[in-house]
């Protein structure tokens, strides 16, 4: 076996790739948590709820419906989505002018109330997701057995990402809410309806976390704290990036994730705190991210 | 005068927060005219811009434009009716470039430059499209925070201080544009500190004090009436 350093080569690149797939995770849970910060200055604390929301309604699709995981791809993210943007319109615009913190404070209750109900009906225990039949099996890499569902995870999450990154950046669309992120009262003034683009881009980042959802479900049990055990890291990996900032969110979660992954193989009981101690180090040498502006 | 009157502002009052700041403004704007409103700072010219385009908190009275009361409406939906602002902060977009600033305005009429039209006014703009909005001189980033509003359609153009800071050359240039965009039928209120600059632009001149308007002078009058706006403008 190839070492360096007297480290082994193998293992340390499989924990890598292993970090790498929980990082596309993170990658498309802070993208949706730094879009909705820019344009709403609001921290999501729903957003983990909204995830492990969109893996129980494509169980609920599944086995009640018998709606499979592909339609589930597009068809929850999409439903979770217009479930967010009735969460931004009844209870968060209302919030607006007061300071950020009610905001924050709405979307945890609100995220303990949608975990609590879940358990209520689905119980704690998770239930299992079968893999879609055409992402079976795996493959050897000689250093480490890759399934083919987690191959297609970190794919999947990186093309969406670059895509959402894309349309930010580079359409009409994309401009618009940008600009509107910088100075909502003057969009508005243009003639730009910016209340419905509040809603639908708080909708779009929900249906980022919902998609996230849907591909969880065959990787880990679908139970209601899922959410939770997540979303934590998450804040941190949004921290470290920088808020707001959609390419540095990106990147961030999926290289925190590789970061932990090597943690795992070089020094392993750091594992649990690596991307902590990472966000404590940012925060006083750079307090506005890696990627932030400063304010 | 014949012409019709595009904009009627009656006895309107704006308020930030708890300061009351216009105490019953007064004045109209004809269709194809150039109008200012002079004063000293703080006399209430830009929160009159910013009361017709419901960019304020609070304000009370008549504002109605072509027929169209907007006094109640949201700040979009008097955009969508054809009035434009162009700010006295100028309001460039950092995270977009030059020409995603100019794009940014959605097209709200007909009557609008084109694109080439308005790098035919302002040639650097062209230059500089790939450029951040921000990273511009403070005579480009003027010139496309009024290019970008002559795009939309918008017949009604509010240009609050748009020679603020900038060099006589950039000043003249400003001033062959509102005189071009008056000849292509729109109509202009125009905020200004320098009334020297307004006299070569304008028809009218509305002079604001503490908040009300006080007086009215043609433009072929201001030369008759110097002593007094001396006396109004504290110059």
């Amino acid at each position: 076996m190839l070492s360096i350093l007297g480290y082994n080569v193998g293992p340390m690149l499989a924990q890598g790739v292993l970090g790498l797939i929980n990082g596309a995770f993170y990658a498309l849970l802070s993208l949706g948590l730094a879009v909705i910060f820019g344009l709403l200055n609001i921290i999501n604390f729903a957003h983990g709820a909204l995830y492990m929301i969109g893996a129980f309604v494509a169980w609920v699709l599944l086995n009640y419906l018998g709606i499979g995981y592909w339609p589930s791809l597009i068809l929850v993210p999409i439903l979770v989505g217009c479930f967010g943007m009735l969460i931004e319109r009844v209870l968060i615009s209302k919030l607006y002018k007061l300071d950020h913190l009610y905001g924050l404070l709405l979307t945890f209750g609100l995220a303990l109330i949608m975990e609590g109900l879940m358990r209520n009906y689905f119980g704690s225990s998770g239930m299992p997701f079968a893999v879609p039949e055409s992402l079976r099996g795996a493959t050897r890499l000689g250093f480490m057995i890759m399934p083919t569902y987690r191959v297609w995870v970190v794919a999947a999450s990186f093309v969406v990402c670059i895509g959402t990154w894309l349309v930010i950046e580079k359409t009409s669309i994309g401009a618009t809410l940008r600009a509107a992120t910088e100075n909502p009262a003057l969009v508005q003034a243009f003639g730009v309806n910016v209340p419905r683009l509040v809603t639908m881009t708080y909708g779009g980042g929900v249906a980022l976390a919902a998609f996230a959802g849907v591909m969880a479900a065959p990787m880990y049990s679908v139970n209601p704290s899922m959410g939770s055990n997540v979303i934590i890291v998450v804040f941190a990996v949004v921290v470290i990036g920088g808020m707001g900032s959609i390419l540095g969110s990106i990147l961030t979660g999926f290289g925190l994730g590789l970061v932990e992954g090597f943690t795992k193989y070089l020094y392993p009981q750091g594992s649990g705190v690596v991307i902590f101690v990472l966000m404590v180090i940012v925060l006083l040498l750079r307090p506005a991210g890696l990627f932030g502006k400063a304010a | 005068m014949a012409e019709r009157s595009m904009l009627e502002v009656r006895g309107l009052n704006a308020w930030y927060g708890e300061s009351h700041i216009l105490h019953g403004v007064d004045f109209d704007v004809n269709e194809g005219e150039v109008v200012t409103l002079l004063g000293r700072n703080g006399a209430g010219k830009t929160t009159t811009m910013k009361s017709i385009m419901g960019l304020v908190g609070t304000r009370s009275g008549s504002v109605v434009y072509r027929g169209q009361e907007t006094i109640g409406m949201r700040s979009d939906l008097i955009a969508r009716a054809g009035i434009a602002l162009c700010p006295e902060e100028r309001g460039i977009f950092s995270s977009l470039n030059v020409t995603e600033n100019l794009m940014l305005p959605p097209v709200i009429g007909p009557g609008g430059l084109s694109i080439s039209e308005i790098h035919a006014l302002f040639p650097n703009l062209k230059e500089r499209a790939a450029s951040q909005g921000t990273k511009l001189s403070g005579g480009e980033q003027q010139m496309l925070a009024i290019g970008r509003i002559l795009r939309t359609g918008a017949k009604l153009l509010l240009l609050d201080e748009p020679t603020e800071g900038l060099a006589p050359v950039i000043v003249q240039q400003i001033g062959r544009t509102i005189r071009e965009i008056k000849n292509r039928g729109f109509t202009v209120l125009l905020v200004e500190q320098n009334f020297r600059f307004a006299a070569t632009v304008a028809d009218r001149h509305y002079v604001m004090d503490h908040g009300v308007v006080i007086d009215m002078i043609q433009n072929h009058e201001l030369a008759a009436n110097m002593d007094k706006l001396h006396d109004y403008l504290g110059v």
